[in-house]
């Protein structure tokens, strides 16, 4: 997913000259497809998070179109003052682009694990936040985000399980229902897209029938479709490999909670804690309980 | 004609209206900010959009009133919006919020941010191959934040002989004396060993430091300007009290006498 990224992002460059990459060390034979066409406008900044943000303020400050990439904690929380104020506050045209949603990074340890990013992006104003499910998302919101002059996060994963939006549009700021359902909807974002499907299969055979729903944009969430659901009654799920403090099931919580009416309602995703387990992503998230594919 | 005495007089009057610390911060950097805006800078009124001018970045934020003056001066922020300086209701903030008027260049209050943000502009100048310079002005304190040293560092290996840091070295910070708490005696020495052509001068003379804000290098340059916090008020000057005084009707005339006898 991180080279269907780098590679829209080249393409989208030769037809807009502001487009750049700030990274603070970050990105090796990824960005490499950007560095060899643009190296006047692509900044390895050194191992400085905090620079990285400021300088990219800076630059969209005299117009141009910087995105910021790095592994997820280093590009949203140890610059996360730079973010609020440079960019959040200033309203700044800067992407974020953290790599590793959740436990993609599992065996690197948990520094390297991108599991309060969409708590942390989503409580700035301003502040757009998108979460890619598959190639297909992360190319049309990649594509999306130059076109939009704001402060914006994008979650990318690293690893690909294939297509899973075949919507004909994918439209930032609108969720896309990939299966459609009856009684209960499963409403994913990022990486867990295919997990939501993976339990769609497990409560249609017990005879339910689940809508299955991305939501690769978490802010400004698409109150829309959730109050649509709580309308007709059905019971929501949310999914994301991210602790359900604030993510994606916090964000939902909140529509239905406003709605007035009351729905059955379950986060599925990392609860309020640390993790400690050593191992890749599929076997941290067994841990968890966040894989349906057995 | 805007002269320091007046700009010192604008922020007394605005630190008495408004009752608001960082007066001694802001009466440190009068001849700096001078220098740079009637002596030195590519900017004006007419200039604000001009994407050819030169950009001046107050990084240490506590220092707005100062700034706010100089651009009153400049026509650019109304009477009114200074009238209302840090009074509910009003446009100007103690800590600039670079949307309550044109004309500045970037928000500031949390420290160490300026100098990134600087850095970035002078890069997206090489890009477009634009002339105008950047100056950050930056605390003695202030540059105990480690990502101004980060941003040093970048400027210097992209060779960013647009991009000009001045230090406002008044030598006290928010509870002490900045040499005592991190010394930093040697700033010079420290930048140009990081690449910067870096010169020291007294911060209160306004030709000294028009003459180092006009000097040119291959690399970015430092200006360690050499001030007095408080500058001007004799129950001011050089007391960590000043970062926080609030003046009194009988305090803003006295501080008003001394800046006339100045």
């Amino acid at each position: 997913m991180r080279m269907v990224f780098a590679e829209t992002l080249t393409k989208l460059a030769r037809e807009d000259k502001d487009i750049c990459i700030v990274t603070p060390d970050m990105g090796y034979s990824i960005l490499d497809v950007f560095e060899k066409e643009f190296p006047e406008r692509f900044f390895n900044v050194g191992i400085a998070e905090q620079n990285a943000v400021s300088v990219a303020a800076g630059l969209a400050l005299s117009g141009k179109k910087p995105y910021v990439y790095s592994i997820i904690p280093f590009v949203t929380m140890r610059c996360f003052e730079q973010i609020r104020v440079d960019v959040a506050y200033m309203n700044t045209n800067v992407k974020l682009v953290g790599v590793g949603a959740g436990f993609e990074y599992g065996s690197a340890g948990y520094t390297h694990q991108g599991v309060e990013d969409l708590s942390v992006m989503r409580c700035l104003p301003n502040m757009i936040v998108c979460a890619a499910g598959d190639n297909r998302e992360i190319e049309e919101i990649t594509k999306q985000s130059v076109q939009i002059n704001k402060p914006m996060y994008i979650r990318i994963g690293r690893h690909n399980r294939g297509i899973f939006n075949h919507c004909e549009e994918i439209k930032i700021g609108k969720a896309s229902v990939l299966q459609q359902g009856e009684d209960i909807a499963l409403i994913a974002t990022s990486n867990m897209l295919p997990g939501a499907f993976d339990y769609a299969e497990k409560l249609k055979k017990q005879g339910r029938k689940p809508y299955v729903i991305s939501m690769h944009t978490v802010k400004p969430i698409d109150k829309e479709l959730i109050l649509d659901l709580v309308d007709k009654g059905v019971e929501i799920n949310t999914f994301e490999e991210h602790t359900i403090v604030g993510g994606l099931g916090t964000a939902v919580a909140e529509v239905i909670a406003e709605s007035g009416k009351g729905i059955k309602f379950k986060r599925f995703g990392i609860p309020d804690v640390f993790s400690h387990y050593v191992g890749n992503q599929y076997y941290i998230k067994d841990q968890f309980g966040l894989n349906f594919d057995k | 004609m805007t002269t320091p005495k007046q700009i010192r007089k604008d922020i007394l009057t605005m630190g008495w209206k408004s009752k608001a610390s960082h007066l001694g911060s802001a009466l440190s950097l009068v001849e700096i900010l001078y220098a740079l805006y009637f002596q030195t800078a590519n900017f004006s009124k007419e200039k604000v959009h001009d994407p050819e001018r030169d950009k001046i970045i107050l990084s240490k934020g506590h220092g707005s009133v100062a700034l706010y003056s100089v651009l009153n001066r400049l026509g650019i922020i109304s009477d009114e919006d200074i009238e209302s300086y840090s009074q509910n209701g009003g446009r100007l903030p103690c800590h600039i919020d670079m949307t309550s008027a044109e004309g500045l260049e970037a928000s500031a209050g949390s420290l160490g941010h300026g100098a990134g943000i600087g850095v970035g502009m002078a890069l997206a100048n090489k890009m477009d191959a634009r002339t105008g310079r950047i100056f950050v002005i930056v605390g003695d304190g202030e540059i105990q934040e480690g990502s101004v040293w980060e941003a040093v560092a970048l400027a210097s290996t992209q060779k960013l002989d647009n991009f000009t840091l001045i230090v406002d070295f008044n030598g006290i910070q928010a509870s002490d004396f900045s040499n005592k708490t991190i010394d930093q005696r040697n700033l010079s020495e420290r930048l140009t060993a990081f690449g910067f052509d870096a010169c020291d001068v007294d911060g209160h003379d306004v030709d000294a430091l028009t003459a180092a804000f006009k000097r040119r290098s291959d690399k970015p340059t430092a200006i360690v300007a050499h001030t007095v916090k408080g500058k001007g008020v004799s129950f001011m000057e050089n007391t960590v009290q000043s970062h926080y005084t609030k003046l009194t009707d009988e305090l803003y005339e006295k501080a008003l006498a001394d800046v006339e006898g100045m």
